[in-house]
């Protein structure tokens, strides 16, 4: 036991968590904090609005798996904080929020919680429906305790953010400090381990498929199952689909990859996952946006859904086998029951053969040679960023596109706002990133629209020397909403129009980052060279037209099988 | 789409400031109706949560793992009704204008084995309890007299027999 202020207490314990680094802003109710940090050698990196705190946790989380950490003051700066919280807790990241709040005493009585003091919000109230955990510490020695426990829960099961707020008089009271010890928590619980007769059910119904899919979600990549997919999808020939989130997770130049699923998934995975007797899916929360209307999808297949969430099996698919554990036990102890009745790997069957042919069929359906679209853009990318680049995505047009033209081969490096469609998401995203990860190419992939709702980080870019580049697919419109205003609406536009404003080139200059604007695919990769070399946060600006359809495209409410093409 | 019925779960929580709240905060949020919500302490650390609602087999599974999912929840499970006790309490204000209602309401009082509480010149106040469905045919009974004010607290419910809901040692 030693004693020391409660913000001596919330920084050693960070540090014995690990933590590097913390996303923030400052203010006077979370300065006694900032003050013992002045010590530390954790570094701080502050952000220009709270909301992207929250984002570069978030995604210094993703290419990690590690937590990052994010702090605001009260009030205000708690409240920026929601968005990127409520992001990091549908895609399940773990990210610890420190919230600095008023005081639970004061000398002038006012300063206090409950009576409205300044810079005053109810962040726990605000956040309870969107952190897996979150906790007001009411003394100074619950602080190590309330950290510990943060991390513990943020990390574990299925990961999610924690919230810990702390007020100001608790960083400032010195109590005797026990580190070792957690809050009590004896209702958090989860189940890593396989129910073994769910596994034999499962290893059963695959050996026996005619045409097996495996569905890899998000699952697949917190738990860093990707060589047990590998593995298992290899063994028995079952080609593999992924959701949005579990972009990445199975390298998608593998023959047995069909790209994505979903209102604007890969054409192949779309048409083929209907197609399947018997579906694996791992790690996935079934989503809207990944099934289209679920009275079709894969309605004649039985299922099998491994998902380390009890809440989740039954939530939107009724699975004929559910399996609550971890991803990569459930894989390892599916393969270990087939290797029972199969020795060798599967020959290449019918199925696979036929999952080649469409793949061609519509690799060739897809030819579009039109010099600045997308499609041509991402794949120029691709050849030119080494595999381990790491690509952050804004949310729309450009997302989807993303999705759909860039190949990704390694985990990890495919950095989206799923659940929430953050739109803002993809450049502080990519600037935790590449915090994370200084030595490797970090992209946002923007538009527009999304891009400058969270440019003012480009100041913190230039200042705190964190160089990643920004392509903007520039098409002066919120292009995802135009696309449905001109499918849906009848072309009646409104609230679409951004006009060209602003001038990106200028803008990134105006913060001292390097502005490149592009004419052509020639200059398209030379700035994308150049970027590549640069010291400096790169923007380049690139003009699509605003006619530009993302396809194909599964109309809302509809099912796969009813997929417009183009 | 299964069978709407009414269901009793009972849920043992952390006796913590904000545990009744995210508990409702997450009904609310996943479409969660709830009937009714009674809550009282156990011991200095646990509180007990009974949560009545009705709906089909498959909601009230979702309501479950929901609220397990939630880390200020302990256990919980949800009460099969013919094995369980179910109670509730109503406090009800009676208008009593003259003796001949004031001995019509004292004699159905008496059959449903309520206390009166109150008095007054113009009212009764009878306490009464029961299950759910005893309350409402008082309460129907005593619309015709003309009901002044009511409060009912929600059923409260344990196991019939030795089974109970079991928490680290704790019964």
């Amino acid at each position: 036991m030693t004693k020391m202020s409660g913000a001596r207490a919330l920084v050693e314990s960070l540090r014995q968590q690990g933590v590097k680094v913390i996303f923030g802003i400052i203010g006077g109710a979370i300065l006694p904090t900032y003050d013992a940090l002045y010590d530390s050698d954790i570094r701080h990196i502050l952000s220009r609005h709270e909301q992207c705190a929250a984002h570069a946790a978030d995604g210094y989380a993703r290419v990690t798996g590690r937590p990052g950490v994010c702090m605001a003051t009260s009030g205000p700066g708690a409240t920026n904080l929601v968005t990127g919280i409520a992001n990091a807790y549908m895609d399940s990241s773990p990210i610890i929020a420190l919230t600095g709040q008023v005081s639970t005493r004061s000398a002038s009585s006012s300063y206090m919680i409950g009576k409205d003091a300044f810079q005053e919000a109810d962040i726990i109230g605000i956040t309870t429906p969107i952190t897996k955990f979150n906790y007001q510490v009411r003394s100074a020695a619950e602080i190590p305790k309330a950290i510990k426990t943060a991390f513990y829960i943020a990390t574990t099961g299925r990961p999610g953010p924690v919230l810990v707020d702390l007020p100001k008089d608790v960083q400032m009271d010195t109590a005797e400090m026990d580190f070792s010890s957690m809050l009590k928590i004896r209702g958090y619980k989860y189940v890593t381990d396989p129910h073994p007769l769910q596994v034999k059910k499962a290893a059963e119904l695959l050996l026996n498929a005619e045409r097996p899919v495996i569905l890899a979600g998000g699952g697949i990549t917190i738990s860093g199952a990707f060589q047990e997919l590998l593995e298992l999808a290899e063994f028995i020939q079952a080609p593999v689909a992924t959701t949005l989130m579990g972009k990445g997770c199975f390298p998608e130049n593998h023959p047995l990859a069909m790209g994505h699923i979903g209102m604007h998934g890969n054409p192949v995975a779309n048409k083929l996952i209907l197609e399947a007797d018997v579906l694996l899916a791992v790690g996935t929360r079934f989503a809207d946006r990944s099934t289209g209307r679920l009275d079709t999808f894969c309605k004649d297949a039985k299922i099998i859904h491994v998902d380390i969430d009890p809440a989740e099996i039954s939530k939107n698919i009724e699975p004929d086998v559910p399996i609550v554990a971890d991803a990569k036990k459930a894989l390892k102890a599916i393969y270990m029951a087939l290797t029972e009745n199969l020795k060798t790997q599967k020959a290449e069957t019918p199925w696979v053969k036929r999952i080649k042919e469409v793949k061609e069929i519509f690799a060739k359906n897809f030819a579009n040679n039109a010099d600045l679209s997308p499609k041509v853009l991402l794949r120029a990318l691709r050849e030119l960023l080494p595999e381990d680049a790491i690509i952050t995505t804004e949310v729309g047009q450009n997302q989807m596109w993303a999705a759909l033209h860039f190949q990704v081969i390694k985990p990890r490096t495919y950095i989206t706002s799923g659940g929430l469609g953050t739109m803002g998401f993809g450049f502080p995203a990519a600037l935790g990133a590449k915090v994370a990860c200084p030595d490797r190419i970090v992209v946002d992939i923007a538009g527009d629209g999304s891009f400058i709702m969270t440019e003012q980080e480009l100041a913190c870019s230039v200042e705190e020397e964190i160089p990643v580049i920004v392509i903007v697919l520039n098409n002066s419109v919120l292009g995802m909403v135009a696309q449905w205003q001109r499918l849906f609406y009848g072309r009646r536009y409104i609230a679409v129009k951004l006009g060209r404003v602003p001038d990106f080139v200028k803008l990134a200059e105006a913060y001292g980052a390097q502005g490149i604007r592009v004419a052509s695919l020639e200059d398209f990769k030379n700035a994308v060279k150049a970027a590549m070399k640069s010291d400096v946060t790169t923007v380049i600006d690139v003009p699509v037209s605003p006619e530009e359809d993302v396809l194909p495209m599964v109309p809302p409410e509809r099912g796969l099988n009813e997929m417009l093409i183009g | 789409m299964g069978e709407e019925k009414s269901h009793i779960i009972a849920a043992i929580v952390e006796n913590r400031p904000g545990v009744l709240y995210s508990v409702a905060n997450m009904f609310r949020r996943r479409n969660f109706n709830i009937d009714s919500i009674t809550v009282g302490p156990i011991n200095g650390e646990l509180a007990r949560m009974t949560i009545t609602i009705k709906g089909d087999d498959k909601t009230v599974e979702q309501l479950v793992k929901q609220l397990k999912k939630l880390i200020d929840v302990v256990k919980v499970s949800i009460l099969d009704p013919a094995n369980t006790v179910g109670r509730e309490l109503a406090l009800v204000k009676i208008n009593v204008p003259d003796s001949k209602v004031r001995a019509d309401v004292l004699h159905y009082v008496d059959i449903f084995r309520g206390h009166i509480v109150d008095a007054s010149h113009e009212t009764l106040t009878v306490e009464i309890t029961g299950d759910p469905n005893k309350i409402d045919a008082f309460i129907n009974l005593m619309q015709s007299f003309g009901l002044k004010e009511l409060a009912r607290t929600g059923i409260v419910a344990l196991s019939r027999g030795s089974q109970s809901i079991k928490i680290n040692g704790i019964e």
